[in-house]
């Protein structure tokens, strides 16, 4: 039985360094959530916690409204699936896939039957004789898999399960995980680093930054309206263009000099002239126009050709970082160093204040 | 030395040379004593200045080992250090090893005083604290087994728990122990716990299946600590009963100082069980020591 989970205001302290600072969620039955955040958030000390693997320092942890704090792995019958696989050696793929069951004293035939069907659910029959070293990233991975789901945990914990594969395995494991949890509709806590799992396998991702939540969401939610500067500049690839503005009698002037000026987008009519603002633009709301009668200038320093996108690199005067473009598919007069102008649906525009909270639409 | 100076044939045959000199080094003394134990006296003199005494040639007889066991009482003191080298492997592989486990894996108040004890008991050589230890067992309440049953005694002193219960735990196989168990990845414990494991047992279904060459190790030099052992035994072993072959043969070279085949057939058979033992388990001893850095 998939099982609900709560935290709140957990916290996590190693003497006086503070890493988890009071984290509240909720996780519904059968719900895909993902922490996401930079190295070092505490999005896996998060999970460690959940799995019992960490203290709590203060705070709840409930499973199904029942306080776990203190119950051992074993009894808050989760599964885990680790970076490192952490399959055991010594033991062959059904021995892996079966220990947590002989622990259980689980009658031999009933156990025998488990590990099959976990097994066949991950297309692992041929390989279960076989030792973990004889096995591809992959098919490691998807015993570690087997082992977590042979016992029906109540949860499923993911820490970072796809980073130590390829680019193409890792594709192809994000589906096979997806479609597992259609198939099995168990709770899933998966933590990972990478944006783009997060975006594609989550119903709803939390954003993490040193110890605190910044954003809960569905993964559109996140992209079109996020909460902060921080969720903006992480949610999204290429990441958001960012430009220094302030809004002047004229509009939203960009840069803090002598700079181009924009239309004030309409959520921000109410903001005092002189008032220092951050905009943001997604790649694919700006393009690229001829110099002339441009309202924004800039040069372009990097093409990124996807295949089926291209992103250009704009270097442009008052902006934080090189502005993302994605170009139509059309870029063959399009070339490194050119200058080029720089035109945006300052609609779509996000503004954020000078503490990095997003202005309300 | 880079791996390219050993693609150099000079220099590849100069040190399979040096090696070569080494292994004679080591192996003449081993050849003589094993020839020799099968020569008479005289043919072990006539035979001392030239090659032949590292040989097996000349008349050679079974008889110095007959000797031996007939009045070396041999059969008996095998059988003691058999019993006192096994027992003592055997028990000290668990206590050290599971000593091992608690302070490299689990997470406990004092732990790191513990290592810090550890690697004291580490520097102080037994002969420091042979003579309080062999007071403190000559005071000891023990109990022997006798003809009128199981019954007290007064003194640990003059049997064979006494060359067993002071050798079990050993700093040092800890010490080993716990440098290999250190280095398996935490995560291997985590997935045991998360799998409903107890401590005991991931130290039984993941820390010792991982960690045989270690053991293997431990059980070599702790062996060849026990085998031979001599100060311990000739200070709490005074009467024949418990007696190891090692003293066995102390007795036996100073009541028969002039039989030089016997001697050596009482050397051979001392030397033979160790040298089993070592080649048995040499895989995996060499994989260990490389491994955790011991030196051999």
């Amino acid at each position: 039985m998939p099982a609900s989970v709560e935290l709140r205001n957990v916290r996590k302290s190693y003497g006086a360094a503070e890493i988890i600072k009071g984290v509240s969620l909720r996780v519904a039955p059968g719900e895909f959530v993902v922490l996401v955040g930079p190295s070092g958030c505490g999005k896996s000390t998060l999970l460690r916690m959940i799995a019992g693997l960490e203290a709590i320092s203060a705070g709840e942890l409930r499973f199904d409204d029942v306080v776990v704090n203190d119950w051992d792995p074993a009894r808050r019958r989760v599964g885990m699936v680790f970076q490192s696989y952490a399959l055991y050696p010594h033991m062959t793929v059904e021995q892996n896939v079966g220990f947590a069951l002989k622990l259980a004293k689980i009658p031999a035939t009933e156990r025998a039957a488990r590990v099959d069907s976990a097994l066949g659910v991950l297309q692992l029959t041929q390989l279960r004789h076989h030792k973990p070293s004889q096995l591809s990233g992959g098919q490691r991975q998807r015993v570690a898999i087997g082992r977590a789901i042979v016992r029906n945990p109540n949860v499923f914990l993911f820490d970072e399960p796809l980073s130590n594969l390829d680019a193409t395995l890792r594709g192809q494991m994000r589906m096979e995980i997806a479609r597992l949890h259609q198939r099995l509709m168990n709770t899933v806590i998966y933590v990972t680093h990478d944006q783009v799992e997060a975006m594609t396998l989550a119903d709803r991702i939390v954003v993490l930054e040193d110890g605190v939540v910044r954003q809960i969401g569905t993964p559109m939610e996140l992209y079109d309206a996020p909460a902060n500067l921080f969720v903006a500049s992480f949610i999204g690839t290429p990441t958001m263009g960012l430009f220094d503005a302030r809004v002047t009698a004229q509009g939203l002037a960009i840069g803090t000099g002598d700079t181009e000026t924009v239309r004030l987008p309409a959520h921000c009519a109410a903001v005092p002239a002189g008032t220092d603002l951050t905009l943001g633009i997604r790649p694919e709301h700006c393009t690229v126009s001829p110099v002339e009668g441009a309202s924004l200038r800039g040069t372009i320093v990097m093409l990124e050709r996807l295949g089926a996108d291209t992103f250009a690199f704009l270097e442009v005067p008052g902006a934080r970082d090189l502005v993302p473009v994605r170009l139509s598919a059309q870029t063959d007069g399009v070339v490194t160093g050119q200058k080029v102008g720089l035109e945006f649906d300052v609609g779509k525009a996000h503004v954020f204040d000078q503490t990095g909270m997003a202005l309300p639409r | 030395m880079t791996p390219a100076a050993y693609k150099s044939i000079p220099l590849r045959l100069a040190l399979y040379a040096l090696m070569a000199v080494f292994g004679v080094v080591f192996l003449l003394p081993f050849l003589f004593m094993l020839s020799s134990s099968l020569k008479t006296n005289d043919g072990i003199f006539a035979d001392f200045a030239s090659i032949r005494a590292v040989l097996p040639v000349g008349a050679l007889t079974g008889e110095n080992y007959l000797h031996a066991f007939a009045r070396g009482n041999i059969g008996h003191y095998l059988a003691n250090s058999l019993l006192i080298t096994g027992v003592t492997v055997l028990m000290g592989m668990v206590v050290n090893s599971l000593a091992a486990f608690a302070l490299a894996r689990l997470e406990w108040r004092g732990k790191q005083t513990a290592l810090t004890l550890l690697v004291i008991a580490l520097v102080v050589p037994f002969e420091a604290i042979s003579v309080p230890l062999m007071i403190l067992v000559a005071k000891l309440p023990g109990v022997a087994l006798g003809a009128d049953g199981l019954t007290m005694t007064r003194s640990w002193l003059d049997t064979l728990y006494v060359q067993i219960v002071p050798f079990v735990a050993n700093a040092f196989s800890i010490f080993l122990f716990y440098q290999f168990f250190r280095d398996i990845p935490k995560d291997f414990d985590e997935a045991a716990y998360i799998d409903g494991a107890t401590p005991l047992q991931v130290y039984r279904h993941v820390i010792v299946p991982s960690s045989l060459p270690v053991f293997a190790t431990v059980a070599i030099l702790q062996s060849l600590t026990m085998w031979n052992q001599y100060l311990w035994p000739l200070i709490t072993v005074p009467g024949e009963a418990a007696r190891p072959l090692m003293i066995g043969m102390e007795q036996f070279f100073g009541a028969r100082k002039t039989a030089w085949g016997e001697v050596m057939a009482y050397a051979s058979l001392i030397t033979v069980p160790v040298l089993i033992a070592f080649i048995v388990l040499q895989r995996w001893f060499v994989r260990s020591v490389v491994g955790s850095g011991v030196k051999g």
